[in-house]
């Protein structure tokens, strides 16, 4: 408990802001979205027809005039892109830090197992993406109830769970790889976040690559599927926590090993 | 064996191919005022990191309080002090609330302990630990060795960074500590510091124990330092190391007979001669000379 407290203490400052940063992009949507419901009529038959383009960001399946095609598209791509970052910088971080700041000595030189340290470590970033994923879902309902628009319920809590789901497997892949790190990683976490966006991107682009959707999480966070159907694709649903368990083992495995530098 | 404090049986840690110590055994009794002499990259720290189970040895056995170091890692940290060379702590946090993680990380409190040493020591807690002196971040690296109140005390070159009265300070802490019972274990390559507080010492060269034993062991098994005025020819002095010539002075270690050295000098003309027990730096430099046979 200790060191989960001290976890949270360390890194609330940047959690306020990347759920702020996050948040206030939604609810900006929000605020602008009655504004261009009057105009949508033009505007979603142009989304619509831009080919390639629309499949890519899945304008061409989601009805944007109305607010859940909307809030599909924006919430895939500020939430999509945000917490995907916020969570690869989490857990790349986590465990690769100590020994980066020179702290590990003073960690590791107190009368805790090596296991015991991942799992606090583990829990306050799953802490940290559950604070900023319901703190964001608020933000979400509250502006859509401002804007005087039917909430949603199920679609926007689904579609919000399976970016919470994003999160956490993002984080805990970092958090594998932060175990084999002792300078941190940030490039890393950036790089593979940004890589598993594209991933989603190009495999929305073309069908060849559809493989894609079942390695990237990005696969199961599709926005036009998730209202649409309003479910989420079991298969792809069960890689992603396979990633995240494989992850999770991964540091356990290496960090109870390691050579501290 | 129940009473030893740390015991290293061929312990070797090979980084990839780098050699960390490759090995060394080492013995140090309970309540032992212990020193761990050598220079940078001989192995100090490595010997150190392995024996609180930072790192993990490629071969060989140690344990510390009697328990394998690999096994009971956490038993261990349990009841061990330990000062790194270079002590960090966490960016934007006060140095009470170090000194309460500490303590927290242990299970204990520790404040009245923790107020005590901060006295002493004339840290203040409420600066943030950024804002510290590498001497002060030292300061509050020994709180959080001592507060606790540990068995077996690991200190990693500790002075660094204090100054002269603060040493003294911290001396008389360790020896307070000492009497009551508790194991010092101190690693420094400022042979001074060694000579005037431990009562017993290891040399370590190149990963091995080149020398161990008591202060006073180290120093007869060791060479003279004989320094004469007059006029003497080197070589009648087959067996001498170190020679200097300075004016009519001369100086060398001898590490032979004494017999022999009498007979040899009374060939040549001296108005002048000590001969003295070398200080610890001869010793090691004696060692170091030597090439690492067992003394």
């Amino acid at each position: 408990m200790t060191l989960i407290r001290h976890e949270l203490k360390q890194a609330w400052k940047a959690l306020l802001i990347w759920t702020l940063a996050i948040g206030s992009f939604i609810v900006i949507c929000m605020v602008v979205y009655p504004e261009m419901k009057s105009q949508m009529e033009s505007i979603n038959s142009l989304f619509s027809s831009m080919g390639s383009f629309s499949s890519a960001f899945g304008l061409d399946s989601l009805d944007y005039g109305s607010l859940k095609g909307f809030y599909g598209v924006e919430c895939g791509e500020i939430l999509g892109i945000g917490g995907a970052l916020f969570a690869a910088l989490l857990g790349i971080g986590a465990l690769a830090k100590e020994e980066k700041n020179g702290t590990a000595e003073f960690l590791l030189t107190h009368p805790q197992s090596r296991a015991e340290i991942v799992t606090a470590k583990l829990i306050s970033v799953l802490v940290q993406i559950v604070i900023l994923n319901v703190a964001v879902w608020l933000m979400a309902i509250t502006s859509t109830a401002a804007i005087g628009e039917a909430i949603p319920w199920k679609e926007f809590t689904l579609l919000h769970f399976a970016y919470f789901l994003l999160q956490v497997e993002i984080a805990c892949v970092c958090f594998g790889v932060s175990a084999f790190l002792w300078k941190g990683g940030v490039g890393i976490g950036l790089g593979l976040a940004i890589a598993l966006y594209s991933m989603g991107i190009i495999a929305n682009l073309t069908s060849a690559v559809d493989f894609l959707k079942y390695i990237t999480p990005f696969g199961y966070c599709d926005g036009s599927a998730i209202i649409n159907k309003c479910a989420l694709d079991s298969t792809k649903l069960l890689i992603g926590l396979a990633f995240t368990a494989a992850g999770i083992v991964l540091a356990y495995w290496k960090y109870s090993k390691k050579d501290i530098r | 064996m129940g009473n030893k404090a740390i015991t290293a049986a061929a312990l070797t840690k090979y980084y990839g191919r780098a050699r960390g110590i490759d090995g060394l055994n080492l013995e140090v009794e309970t309540g032992d005022f212990f020193g761990f002499i050598g220079p940078n990259g001989a192995g100090k720290s490595t010997t150190i990191r392995t024996l609180l189970g930072l790192i993990s040895p490629t071969s060989g056995k140690a344990q510390v309080l009697g328990m394998d170091i690999e096994k009971n890692n956490r038993a261990i940290l349990e009841r061990v002090g330990y000062l790194p060379s270079d002590a960090s702590f966490y960016r934007g946090m006060r140095v009470r609330e170090i000194l309460k993680l500490s303590a927290d990380l242990r299970k204990k409190n520790c404040d009245k302990a923790a107020a005590e040493l901060c006295d002493r020591l004339q840290l203040d807690r409420d600066r943030k630990v950024e804002d510290l002196s590498f001497g002060n971040r030292k300061k509050v690296g020994i709180v959080c060795a001592l507060q606790h109140d540990p068995e077996l005390l690991i200190l990693d070159e500790p002075t660094g960074g204090l100054d002269p009265l603060m040493q003294h300070e911290f001396f008389s802490i360790l020896r307070e500590r000492n009497e009551k019972g508790v194991t010092v274990f101190l690693s420094s390559h400022i042979l001074s510091e060694i000579q005037r507080h431990c009562s017993r010492a290891a040399v370590i060269r190149e990963g091995k124990i080149i020398a161990c034993d008591s202060m006073e062991k180290l120093a007869e098994s060791s060479a003279r330092r004989v320094t004469l005025r007059g006029d003497v020819r080197r070589e009648d002095l087959p067996e001498c190391k170190n020679w200097t010539e300075l004016g009519d002075t001369v100086s060398f270690l001898w590490s032979g007979e004494i017999n022999d050295l009498i007979r040899a000098l009374t060939k040549a003309d001296i108005r002048d001669m000590t001969i003295a027990e070398p200080d610890l730096e001869e010793i090691v430099l004696h060692f170091y000379e030597k090439g690492g046979e067992q003394a």
